[in-house]
């Protein structure tokens, strides 16, 4: 019974993954006075991606193929381990936080491999640029996250969020810091505003785009995909960890289905923000995505401090 | 004592300790003058607001006085004074470059712990509630040292120093159960007078080096020349 609702929750994150990313497009297109597109568009864009035939290059070697099958079941796969509309799940048991960074990191290290497998300018700049930004993100993220393991003394995801749940409404300095440290990371890294902008095909600009321009049809339908269950894995993370409040913690019908529209609410309302601060912050120079990572990181560790300090029984 | 067992109001004085805390990071991070006194003013604001959950934690109203003294003086007067002087010598358009900020900043994480580990055999054998957030008392005194050495310009200085004083009257807050009320009142005169005496001293020194940048004075003219 467990590992049916672990397989439907994690087929519930795939089949949600590309509505998010079609309501973040939404709120974006509305708040620029644009005509938005469907809230489906995304669905179609990769079901219109599937059929057309992928184009590779003839230098390309077996990575360049086998990355976007790699990516999707890395994707997958973390997204098994986050509890979704409940903590009882023996997924999530079976591994930790540093699992699911792990989990990053593999797909990252495969897509920047592919990136510079065919050998184009575009490609190995992306890749050195993903990397970058991903060499900086990860320990923020780190951070971030121990700061919450700290508090629960454990890394599993599943019983951090239970033991939030358990303690009710405590005022903890150092979750609000790991809250920011842990959006300025997602937006890094799901290579959003002011990072990167994931409607730019611009040379000199884009970072994650320039990483995968050589895939087409269902290889990139594939990564489209992922990226999509990337953001919406952060979002989920956010909501769930700082806001659990909802979650299911047993498998009656009535706390799941409550369970799943307070999740939808919550990434719906954190989607919202997202396409504000979009709209509002330009894209910043690449140099000085260096500074907003380590305030990230300043952030994470603070708030690690300010657990030590404030909150720790003396 | 574990954070759960708190009462609501102690947990948010604790939790306001620590947006302070970052508040006197920001201000490491600002660059531009007006920006760092707005973040200077929201310090200020903060404080007036632990100062007055912790006067009604501790049923003290005493503490309602000086964070009413913290909030005309600290929050609104001296950053309208400081502000005053920035338009007045047209120095609101201007960046300060920051030198390795990333290094400033990791100093100031260091402090942090710095002054956890020397305070932590007081705040293990004391009795008040709140004292765990006198670490934060001290390090907004560092801080704010830290913030007087790594920058050039004369008003950066004075928004350092105010925000050493902030330092020293969250700790007071937090460590005591109120000051003296003529101690309180005398600090908020010193520290008004320091303001309007600072402001005395801009004008001297921009009309004197034609700069606030401090780092002008190092040199000598005489043996310059």
């Amino acid at each position: 019974m467990n590992w049916i609702f672990a397989f439907i929750q994690t087929l519930l994150f795939i089949v949600l993954a590309p509505l998010l990313v079609g309501w973040v497009k939404w709120w974006k297109c509305r708040l620029q006075n644009r005509k938005a597109p469907s809230l489906l568009q995304p669905y179609r864009d990769l079901l219109k991606l599937t059929h057309k035939q992928p184009v590779v290059s003839h230098t390309a070697s077996w990575l360049f193929i086998a990355t976007p099958y790699i990516v999707f079941s890395a994707m997958i796969l973390a997204a098994s381990v986050v509890p979704l509309i409940s903590i009882d799940l023996p997924t999530a048991a079976s591994a930790d936080v540093i699992v699911l960074v792990g989990f990053f990191a593999i797909a990252r290290f495969f897509q920047a491999l592919a990136g510079m497998d065919v050998g184009t300018a575009f490609g190995g700049m992306g890749a050195s640029r993903e990397m970058t930004v991903s060499t900086l993100a990860e320990p923020a993220m780190l951070m971030a996250i121990f700061t919450l393991t700290m508090a629960a003394s454990s890394t599993n995801l599943a019983s951090a969020i239970g033991y939030v749940l358990d303690q009710g409404m405590v005022l903890r300095p150092s979750f609000v810091f790991a809250l920011f440290a842990m959006i300025l990371v997602a937006i890094a890294e799901t290579g959003r505003i002011p990072v990167d902008n994931p409607a730019t095909h611009l040379e000199l600009t884009m970072i994650h785009e320039a990483m995968i321009l050589e895939y087409s049809g269902r290889h990139l339908a594939l990564i489209e995909w992922a990226s999509a269950i990337k953001l919406m894995l952060y979002g989920v993370l956010i909501s769930n960890i700082f806001f659990p409040w909802g979650i299911a913690v047993d498998f009656a019908p009535s706390a799941l289905g409550t369970a799943l529209l307070w999740l939808l609410l919550k990434l719906a309302v954190l989607a919202v923000f997202l396409a504000i601060t979009e709209t509002a912050l330009a894209k910043m120079r690449l140099f000085r995505v260096q500074e907003f990572l380590s305030f990230a990181y300043l952030l994470g560790l603070l708030g690690l401090l300010s657990h030590i300090i404030l909150e720790a029984s003396r | 004592m574990e954070l759960i067992k708190l009462d609501f109001y102690t947990q948010g004085v604790l939790s306001i300790a620590a947006l302070i805390g970052l508040t006197s990071f920001l201000m490491l991070g600002q660059g531009r003058l007006l920006r760092l006194i707005f973040v200077f003013a929201l310090q200020g604001l903060l404080l007036v607001l632990a100062t007055a959950l912790a006067g009604y934690s501790m049923e003290n109203s005493h503490l309602y006085i000086s964070a009413a003294i913290t909030l005309v003086l600290k929050v609104f007067l001296i950053p309208w004074m400081l502000q005053k002087q920035v338009y007045k010598l047209n120095l609101h358009r201007d960046v300060e470059a920051l030198k390795n900020s990333t290094a400033v900043m990791l100093g100031g994480a260091t402090l942090v712990v710095f002054s956890y580990y020397v305070l932590h055999p007081v705040i293990q054998n004391s009795s008040v509630v709140l004292v765990n957030a006198l670490a934060v008392g001290l390090s907004l005194v560092l801080l704010g040292m830290l913030l007087m050495i790594s920058r050039h310009h004369a008003i950066a200085h004075v928004v350092g120093f105010m925000s050493i004083e902030n330092g020293l009257f969250f700790a007071a807050i937090v460590s005591t159960r109120g000051m003296p009320m003529v101690v309180e009142l005398g600090i908020a005169f010193d520290v008004l007078v320091a303001a309007i005496l600072f402001g005395i001293f801009f004008l001297h020194i921009s009309s004197s080096i034609d700069s606030l940048d401090v780092d002008q004075m190092n040199r000598l003219n005489e043996v310059d020349q």
